[in-house]
């Protein structure tokens, strides 16, 4: 028999038993589609950070903080309380992260020992910015706001980014804040004056000006506030400083710094390698999107299990409905052999069965996930989406659907053997003799 | 007729199970079948004609003896060679017919060839020269399971017919049908016997059936007993 006829022989037995095949069908089509859906979000979500990297900030910046060796406070953890460090400030944090994790706080020495690191073009604090309000044409709000580092290239809706080398206090703002400053469109506040009132230590609160020269679409990640320029930055963090002890106002947990563009990643590994070796953890963005990547990729891990586990109960209704078949079918199968069929030739033929099926489910199941992502994506654009523009919640590329077809045919041709041996060993005697 | 030997078999014994339970199917059996003979093998149920008729046609191996057709031995094929030798030489037609009902007359009429690899258009041709030759080619279309029991068991015989063999294997191809039909399957049989030169040998327990072929084997608890010639 050629390969033609095989397959032509193949599906229509598979057909002759229809409600038994499509049943099996399904539920290879949900396995596919379970796991062509847990991916496309995968990678959906991926390709749409990997397009905010631009807007979390320039990729030649390294984030740098002290190595933490205990990273937890006295009590917790096998190793018991760090010993006590005279030359080692320490701030506990209370919020965010385990309560009780330390947090180094660096001082202007470290900042000279970090320049003084080959390749490190500049390095500058980071201060936590804590204005108290903020007030366009009318009401006070809440303001959260960072500073802007390197060249970064936000995504804007409207207008330019900040400039550094400016003495004019910038930021740029997200959409959302653009009616509560009291303007109807983005293009209508660029330029705008808005006031920025701050609380120092002592409890006085004073206001300093800055002016909006652009508007940021909302990013995922990272673009949860406005921007400002070293100028403001600088401004605001003096203002809420002024009260302060110095060694308080001159201690930073975080350290940005620079380095060429143009380097290789085995020289940027090179100088956090070295940076490790002086007590300092260096991360770049790259650094704190694999850490992101990382988690999305166990968690997605946990979703295709669920379609791995649709896929292994499909693959014993493949192994079962051709077990019936090879029963149902055991006078056809001796006849074949008895006419000259060779049990290779048997094998085969059940295997394309089984492979068949495998193939139908799973291209049914991606078409059927495509399908979704295509509605999900079209009413995710318009509704619940609508804030992070770019974002294509699914997306499914041909190397994927390809993966997961294939992958199913193979797992269906598995589940396939036992059949197709079971059926390629029948004695054609007994089977003819067979009522 | 030529006195060239067709198939024959030397000292062919077989048995199933093993000490205790050893049961002999056919015990020494030697045969000749010349080309173009007609052979009914005669026997009760249980005799060992069958198991005689499966040795001769390949489909089983002797314990002991070995079959040679067309002068060569058997037992030297490899599965293989088997497979091509009863798919190219042999027909078979079987009591049960084996048709596949849900499929066309035509279709199952090729499927020896079809096994055999042989291209579709090719086959779709030889299969009307066979069905023409058992007066079906107007069901060619037709669904084996609408055609009544006489002209399943013509569409088994053009299928037999398919591959030009030189024996066709029948085992009790009357057995189901009702006596005239029986009498006009028959007919086909022995004229394509007559006709063709095609080797018949016939597995029955109808004496008369047997006693229209050119040689009649009886066999009795796996032994040849008297075998009349005509």
């Amino acid at each position: 028999m050629n390969f033609t006829d095989l397959i032509s022989t193949a599906s229509s037995s598979l057909f002759k038993s229809k409600v038994r095949t499509l049943l099996t069908i399904i539920a290879i089509f949900i396995g596919a589609m379970t796991i062509t859906l847990t991916n496309g979000i995968g990678t959906g979500i991926k390709s749409y950070l990997n397009k905010q990297i631009g807007d979390l900030g320039a990729t030649n910046v390294l984030q740098i903080q002290l190595t933490n060796t205990t990273k937890y406070g006295p009590g917790s953890g096998n190793t018991g309380p760090a010993p006590y460090n005279p030359k080692q400030q320490v701030a506990i944090s209370a919020g965010n992260g385990p309560r009780g994790k330390k947090q180094l706080l660096m001082n202007n020495t470290d900042i000279q020992t970090i320049k003084s690191i080959p390749n490190i073009t500049s390095a500058i604090p980071v201060h936590p910015l804590s204005p108290a309000y903020m007030m366009g044409r009318s009401g006070k709000y809440q303001l959260s706001i960072q500073e802007q580092y390197g060249s970064t290239t936000a995504a804007l809706l409207a207008g330019l980014g900040v400039n550094n080398q400016s003495n004019q206090n910038q930021m740029i703002i997200p959409a959302t804040y653009v009616s509560a400053l009291g303007y109807s469109n983005n293009q209508s506040i660029l330029g705008q004056q808005i006031t920025i009132g701050i609380n120092n230590a002592l409890g006085k609160q004073s206001t300093i000006k800055a002016t909006v020269t652009g508007v940021e679409q909302n990013a995922l990640i990272g673009g949860l506030g406005a921007f400002a320029n070293s100028a403001l930055a600088n401004q605001i963090y003096q203002v809420q400083s002024v009260g302060l002890p110095p060694a308080i106002s001159d201690s930073f947990t975080t350290v940005e710094a620079t380095f060429p563009a143009n380097l290789t990643n085995t020289q940027i590994n090179q100088l956090t390698t070295e940076l490790k070796n002086k007590g300092f953890t260096g991360q770049t963005i790259k650094d704190q999107e694999n850490t992101i990547f990382t988690a999305l990729n166990v968690i997605i891990i946990v979703l295709d299990m669920f379609g791995v586990i649709a896929l292994l109960a499909a693959s014993f209704g493949i192994i079962n409905t051709l077990l019936m078949s090879v029963q149902e079918r055991t006078k056809e199968i001796g006849l074949m052999k008895a006419l000259g069929m060779s049990p290779r030739k048997i094998f085969t033929l059940f295997s394309i069965e089984a492979v068949m099926i495998g193939f139908w489910g799973s291209i049914l199941g991606v078409a059927f996930a495509a399908l979704i992502g295509k509605v999900v994506n079209t009413i995710g654009s318009h509704g619940f989406l609508k804030d992070f523009k770019g974002l294509s919640l699914l997306t499914f590329p041909l190397s994927t659907i390809l993966a997961v077809v294939i992958g199913i045919m193979l797992i269906a041709f598995l589940a396939g053997t036992l059949p197709a041996i079971r059926a390629s060993k029948k004695d054609p005697i007994e089977a003819l003799r067979y009522e | 007729m030529n006195d060239q030997s067709v198939i024959e078999s030397r000292q062919v014994t077989k048995k199933y199970g093993k000490g205790e339970s050893e049961f002999t199917a056919l015990d020494n059996i030697n045969l000749v079948i010349k080309k173009g003979e007609s052979v009914a093998i005669v026997g009760k149920s249980g005799s060992g004609k069958s198991t005689l008729m499966h040795v001769l046609a390949l489909l089983d191996q002797p314990t002991q003896g070995s079959v040679i057709i067309e002068g060569a031995n058997a037992s030297s094929f490899n599965s293989r060679s088997l497979d091509v030798m009863r798919n190219k030489k042999f027909g078979f037609v079987f009591q049960q017919f084996f048709l596949n009902g849900n499929d066309t007359v035509l279709n199952n009429v090729i499927l020896p060839l079809k096994i055999a690899g042989i291209s579709r258009k090719k086959r779709n041709i030889l299969g009307m020269q066979s069905l023409e030759q058992v007066e079906l080619t107007n069901k060619a279309k037709s669904k084996a399971v609408e055609l009544s029991g006489g002209q399943k068991q013509r569409v088994c015989i053009a299928r037999a017919l398919i591959n030009q063999p030189s024996i066709i294997f029948a085992d009790e191809p009357t057995g189901n049908l009702d006596s005239q039909t029986g009498k006009a399957v028959e007919d086909l049989l022995f004229r394509l016997n007559k006709e063709q030169g095609i080797t018949l040998i016939l597995v029955t327990h109808d004496i008369e059936i047997a006693n229209r072929c050119d040689r009649e084997i009886h066999i009795v608890d796996g032994k040849l007993t008297n075998e009349s010639s005509k």
